[in-house]
């Protein structure tokens, strides 16, 4: 049995752990170490924690973790790579429900916790936090259920607006406010159940207006909200471990968030408002594009540019996922590459529906990662390349973005793909991308459109090298 | 005058709790925010997946729950909360690691 101070310090180096895992990430040489120092913070919080007087039932306790352990073995061992945002975004509304289950089991029994007054009921600054732990947790559950839904596909990735939706939202937000505000002064479960009850609801209406392609910024806000629940566990438990990584976590999601709003020059705000791309978004097909010429090419035709190319830079998109190309692309640089072609990957920050989705599909696909570059890295060199291929990508590459300011991307940062000499455009149609909009690059004299899914587009170019 | 007795004592009077929590809170956003930023934005996707395993950290307090002896509604929600999160660990952890094997050089 610990003491008290050995526990709080053997917590802390626990924090120091998990600190440790985040900072490896900063190169893909140091990442792994990085992780197992995260796995290694994580048993030792969980042992120090078995050992404490207080903690019993270690058979029941066991069970479950070994039941969670091996569906998440499991889980982790089969899932694609394309399916990494929904795993994610499910992994999210795990911890928010945890949040709240922890939450109302400590409600119902303060004395375990430590945390009870007098007679048997909460302090007054337990309850606050109490509140907030249990309602950040039960919006993180449902919002990231809603978004899991939308990723996986089970629901429409389009917006969902209606009238007097913010309103609602409004009115709701203050509702369940009042009745947090009751719990804390009658400690009542009345109010701490329709508190409850609400900010489940919440969860789920303020991701249901918000369109599929604006999920980086969702799942990244869910990962940072998933943070904050821990943290208010923290609180209420009085536990600086739980304050530490919850606040690691919760920074994280918010600097992602930004970062991805940045990438798309729109306000979180506006992000959050939803309806963007609402009518014409999505499907597509339903835009009508007019009857500006385009030059359609075949395999044939991409192959022979390729060839003749010294310098690749290829652009992938969510098409690429929704395809699963990334090894058929793969393959297809390598006989490029053997062929003394120089080819270079650009990512734009928001490609994909996941901060760093394409880079993780290219390294699965064993693409070595230094010639995978970010925007502000190789935007510079489009200038200097012979052919810039754009791979189910299309609004990140929209000229429009920088000469139109008419256009509701206008501002956003694109890829300079129309600087290169020559341009092949992979996309199964000409319908607009996720905003809505028609895309100039598909009309530019130097622009070749290839009508093909990404895959079969990727395996007919390479055929065609032969 | 009560003096809490597990508060420190500035200046002669005690310090509740809740302030050294926020202390620490405050100090750890800092620590995130330099740390995050220095991650390379290639890594984005493995760092959501383990900061997803790192907020599982609330397992410390879903043990606590399942913890006392008298078996009662708080207990079987703590061992709920225990299996759920214990998902979250194991895939988060594993699921990054998969990842991060991937990621190569350029032969």
């Amino acid at each position: 049995m610990l003491s008290a101070n050995a526990v709080a310090l053997a917590y802390l180096a626990a924090s120091v752990l998990l600190i440790l895992a985040l900072k490896g990430l900063s190169s893909p040489e140091t990442a792994r170490r990085g992780n197992l120092f995260g796995m290694v913070g994580m048993a030792f919080a969980i042992l120090v924690t078995l050992q404490l007087e207080s903690v019993h039932n270690y058979a029941w306790i066991f069970a479950a973790i070994a039941l969670g352990g091996v569906i998440g073995g499991v889980v982790a061992r089969r899932i694609p790579m394309t399916h990494m945002p929904q795993t994610v975004a499910f992994m999210h509304s795990l911890v928010g429900l945890s949040a709240v289950l922890i939450a109302v089991s400590a409600f119902y029994d303060p004395v375990a916790y430590g945390i009870a007054d007098a007679v048997g009921g909460l302090r007054p600054a337990s309850r606050i936090e109490l509140f907030l732990g249990t309602f950040i947790g039960a919006i993180t559950f449902t919002a990231s259920l809603i978004a899991f839904g939308k990723l996986q596909g089970l629901l429409s990735g389009k917006p969902l607006v209606f009238a007097g939706q913010h309103v609602l939202n409004l009115v709701l937000g203050v509702v369940m406010l009042a009745a947090g505000i009751m719990f804390c002064v009658t400690q009542g479960w009345l109010p701490f159940l329709l508190m409850l009850a609400i900010a489940l609801v919440l969860g789920v209406l303020l991701i249901v207006p918000i369109g599929g392609a604006d999920m980086p910024v969702i799942v990244s806000m869910l990962n940072s909200y998933s943070g904050w629940a821990a943290a208010g566990i923290g609180f209420t438990l009085g536990n600086n471990m739980l304050i530490v990584a919850g606040a690691l976590v919760g920074s994280s999601g918010a600097i992602l968030s930004y970062i991805m709003c940045k990438a798309m020059n729109r306000s979180l705000l506006h992000v959050l408002l939803g309806g963007f791309g609402g009518e014409a978004g999505g499907g597509g097909a339903a835009a009508s594009v007019g009857d500006r010429p385009v030059k359609a090419g075949s395999a044939e035709d991409a192959a022979f540019l390729l060839k003749n190319a010294r310098s690749v830079i290829i652009v992938p998109g969510y098409g690429l996922a929704v395809a699963r190309a990334q090894h058929a692309l793969k393959e297809l640089v390598d006989k490029l590459m053997g062929m003394g072609v120089e080819v270079k990957f650009a990512i734009h920050p928001v490609a994909g529906r996941m901060p760093g989705h394409m880079n993780v599909l290219l390294a699965e696909a064993d693409v070595p990662y230094d010639i995978v570059h970010e925007m502000d890295e190789i935007n510079a060199e489009f200038a200097d390349t012979d052919v810039a291929v754009v791979i189910g990508a299309n609004d990140v590459t929209n000229p429009a973005a920088k000469s139109d300011p008419s256009s509701p991307i206008y501002g956003m940062p694109i890829l300079d793909v129309a600087k290169a000499e020559h341009v092949i455009v992979i996309k199964r149609s000409l319908s607009p991308g996720y905003a809505g909009l028609d895309n100039d690059l598909f009309y530019m004299d130097k622009t070749m459109m290839l009508f093909d899914d990404a895959k079969k587009a990727s395996e007919a170019i390479l055929q065609a090298l032969d | 005058m009560e003096v809490a007795q597990t508060g420190a004592h500035a200046h002669g009077a005690a310090v509740d709790p809740f302030v050294f929590s926020i202390t620490v809170f405050v100090l750890a956003v800092f620590v995130g925010y330099h740390v995050v930023w220095n991650v390379t934005p290639a890594l984005h996707t493995p760092l959501m997946s383990v900061t997803n395993a790192i907020s599982s950290i609330i397992i410390v307090g879903a043990l606590l729950a399942a913890g006392p002896e008298q078996m009662n509604l708080a207990t079987v929600l703590g061992l709920v909360a225990v299996a759920l999160v214990s998902v979250n660990i194991f895939g988060g952890f594993m699921v990054t690691q998969r990842m991060l094997a991937m990621f190569r050089k350029r032969k």
